[in-house]
């Protein structure tokens, strides 16, 4: 098998979005064979548990992204979706009472391990967090190229990787104009992929996004998620929905997550074809249909 | 060409605003609780201006309360009540204020005379009539002064404050304490420290440079607290969009929360600023009171406004007394300046090249 085109995604998209239930739509999406080799080895996680202070908050949560994969990770509120997001590019120990178990391996090597330098991981792990957050001391540009400076980071042409980001962000038609316009006179979904625009500027290998479209409507959704659906042929991207239809249009995998009052777990993962149309574990089949709870 | 009528635009209006027979019973509970503090003044021994004004407030409240408890009912009542408590205490809150820039227009304007900005007094005296001599060397001083405590203060007190909020070390607490403990610190302690650390051991003579280290120490507490309140105002999610591109904690926050930050820092510098403009105490103590023009704060007696004040009023005369006024008058007027430039600065918007 061969990775498709992003045309081919594309239209696939236009076609699927509308109709039928949700292993129809994920059924419909071909797999994607993992193998890329220009994008790395991937990202594997290994029995990673989390807690703060006392509070147990993910157990034992092994779970590999392949690259240039699509994997949604859904479950009920409150499981430990973004804790477990934010363990993977060391997100997680910004909390000061956190506390972390388990590996994870970026290219075979331990993110965790003494001695790495973790700036590095995170302009290796990029993220796009739940609210739009544009700096608001700077402009359109500079917020892109925000990333730049922050990690002290040298391009050989800033104007191409502005335009370049913003048009992988599915950005630059709207804003071509203003770019040196403050970045918080965007409506919520225009600063949501400046931030994606932002987070691809220092090129990243795996994007981790936490609910990037709960906060925005469904004109914005659909272009974000047409630019997730872009952006996968070159970077291993991890989403955090509670959106089924989304998880379903979008991913390749499908991982669940449910806590039963204990700490959060991965219930299964498969590709998101499966999980929506015929779940092993019934937990699963009750939160994919709706009869949760 | 059209013969149909153009819709109609209703005029706005506002219903909920007050009626005139609403007006009306307010203007009658004023004129009644107006007429009730004038029958306590000529009935009990109580006299004066206060007299007037605590009475009417207080009867305000009553008749405002029973009249709504009548035509309402009790929550009503308790409602306006306390309305009309807390515009009270606003009105006496803001009296003193009003009271003293009042006063200080009527007396100050009388001793505003050209000369004031562009003479000193190395060849007059305070008695000498209004027009004579002027306080151009206590504007240079103060500024000088003021300018050089901000520049010892305004980075230990943003240093302080990013700690606080940023690093959040083994020591926040502790230094949080201090920070607060140290804002209460009268000025004439800092003074009187400078006079015992610097003054008597080393120097052995007044300097202004002295009066601006006192002045930083006043300055310190009022900067950092101010700061860190503005630093927790800007929200995480923006340290951790720093941190998650890449950047080390240091330049996060150089980059993003600092800049985020802005025009409430500037507003930290300047309220400290006008904390220390007018601070009298170490001054006095420390730098001396030329009259003459000294534009090294290193060197030799420095004059300042807080002290130009000071001086006219003691020396006692009518003329020097409508100079100190006038010395106090400008000096509100240059701590006005400041705030209005400091609004401005920090409101400007980001994105103009
Ligand atoms: N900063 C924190 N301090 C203490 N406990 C926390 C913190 N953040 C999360 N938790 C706890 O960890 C558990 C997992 O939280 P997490 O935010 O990962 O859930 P989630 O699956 O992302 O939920 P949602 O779908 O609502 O975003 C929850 O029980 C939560 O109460
Ligand atoms: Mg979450």
């Amino acid at each position: 098998m061969t990775i498709e085109s992003e045309d081919n995604q594309g239209d696939e998209m236009e076609t699927t979005a509308s109709k039928g239930s949700l292993s129809d739509i994920a059924a419909a999406r071909l797999q994607k064979q993992p193998g890329n080799s220009a994008l790395g080895v991937g990202l594997e996680a290994r029995g990673v548990h989390a807690w703060f202070g006392e509070k147990h908050a993910l157990a034992n949560v092994s779970l590999d992204f392949w690259p240039g994969t699509v994997t949604a990770l859904i479950g009920p509120s409150g499981c430990g979706k973004s804790t477990f997001l934010r363990t993977l590019n060391r997100m997680h120990e910004f909390i000061p009472t956190a506390a972390m178990a388990g590996e994870v391996l970026l290219n075979g090597e331990d993110i965790y391990a003494a001695g790495v330098d973790v700036t590095k991981i995170r302009l290796k792990v990029g993220m796009v967090f739940q609210k739009p957050n544009p700096f608001p001391s700077m402009t359109i540009a500079e917020n892109v190229l925000a990333g730049l400076k922050l990690a002290q980071l040298k391009t050989e042409n800033k104007d191409d990787l502005l335009e370049e980001c913003l048009e992988r962000a599915g950005l630059w038609a709207e804003v071509k104009d203003r770019l040196n316009t403050h970045g918080g006179a965007l409506s919520g979904g225009q600063q949501q992929r400046l931030c994606i625009a932002r987070a691809l500027a220092v090129r990243p290998q795996v994007l981790l996004m936490d609910e990037p479209c709960s906060a925005l409507d469904p004109g914005s959704t659909l272009r974000i998620e047409e630019t997730i659906s872009q952006l996968s042929s070159s970077v291993t991207i991890v989403i955090v929905t509670h959106n089924m239809q989304q998880a379903a249009r979008v991913s390749d995998y499908t991982a669940f997550f449910l806590s039963d009052g204990g700490p959060g777990q991965m219930i299964e993962v498969g590709s998101t074809n499966e999980i929506f149309s015929r779940p092993k574990d019934e937990r699963t089949e009750n939160y994919v249909t709706g009869r949760f709870g | 060409m059209s013969i149909i009528e153009k819709p109609v635009t209703p005029k706005p209006r506002k219903p909920w605003a007050a009626t005139p027979v609403d007006r009306a019973k307010t203007g009658g509970i004023v004129l009644a609780a107006l007429a009730v503090s004038f029958v306590f003044v000529a009935v009990t021994p109580m006299s004066g201006k206060l007299a007037y004004a605590a009475i009417f407030c207080l009867a305000y409240l009553v008749i405002d309360f029973v009249v709504s408890f009548v035509k309402a009912g009790r929550p009503a009542a308790v409602d306006s009540f306390f309305r009309g408590l807390v515009t009270t205490a606003i009105v006496i809150a803001v009296m003193p204020i009003v009271s003293i820039l009042v006063t200080v227009w009527v007396r100050g304007h009388k001793g505003l005379h050209w000369t004031l900005f562009t003479k000193d007094m190395h060849s007059n005296s305070f008695t000498d009539p209004i027009g004579q001599g002027g306080l151009l060397h206590a504007i240079i001083g103060t500024f000088l002064l003021v300018f050089f405590a901000m520049i010892i203060s305004v980075p230990i007190g943003i240093l302080t404050a990013l700690y606080l909020t940023e690093i959040r070390g083994k020591f926040t607490r502790p230094i949080e304490f201090l920070v607060q403990a140290m804002s209460g610190v009268p000025s004439i302690v800092a003074g009187l420290f400078i006079y015992a650390a610097i003054l008597i051991p080393f120097t052995k003579t007044v300097n202004g440079f002295q009066g601006s280290l006192a002045l930083a120490i006043l300055m310190i507490p009022t900067v950092a607290r101010t700061s860190q309140e503005v630093l927790k105002l800007i929200p995480s999610d923006l340290r951790e969009a720093g941190v998650a591109l890449g950047g080390t904690q240091w330049r996060s926050v150089a980059l993003v929360v600092v800049p985020a930050a802005r025009s409430g820092l500037i507003t930290a510098m300047i309220l400290g600023v006008a904390r220390v403009a007018g601070e009298t105490a170490p001054i006095l103590l420390l730098t001396g009171g030329s009259g003459t023009k000294n534009y090294n704060i290193f060197n030799g007696s420095l004059g300042s406004l807080p002290n130009y004040v000071w001086q006219a009023f003691a020396a006692g005369t009518p003329e020097s007394i409508a100079r100190a006024w006038a010395g106090i008058l400008v000096l509100l007027v240059i701590v006005v300046i400041l705030f209005t430039a400091a609004r401005i600065l920090g409101n400007r918007k980001v994105g103009k090249k």
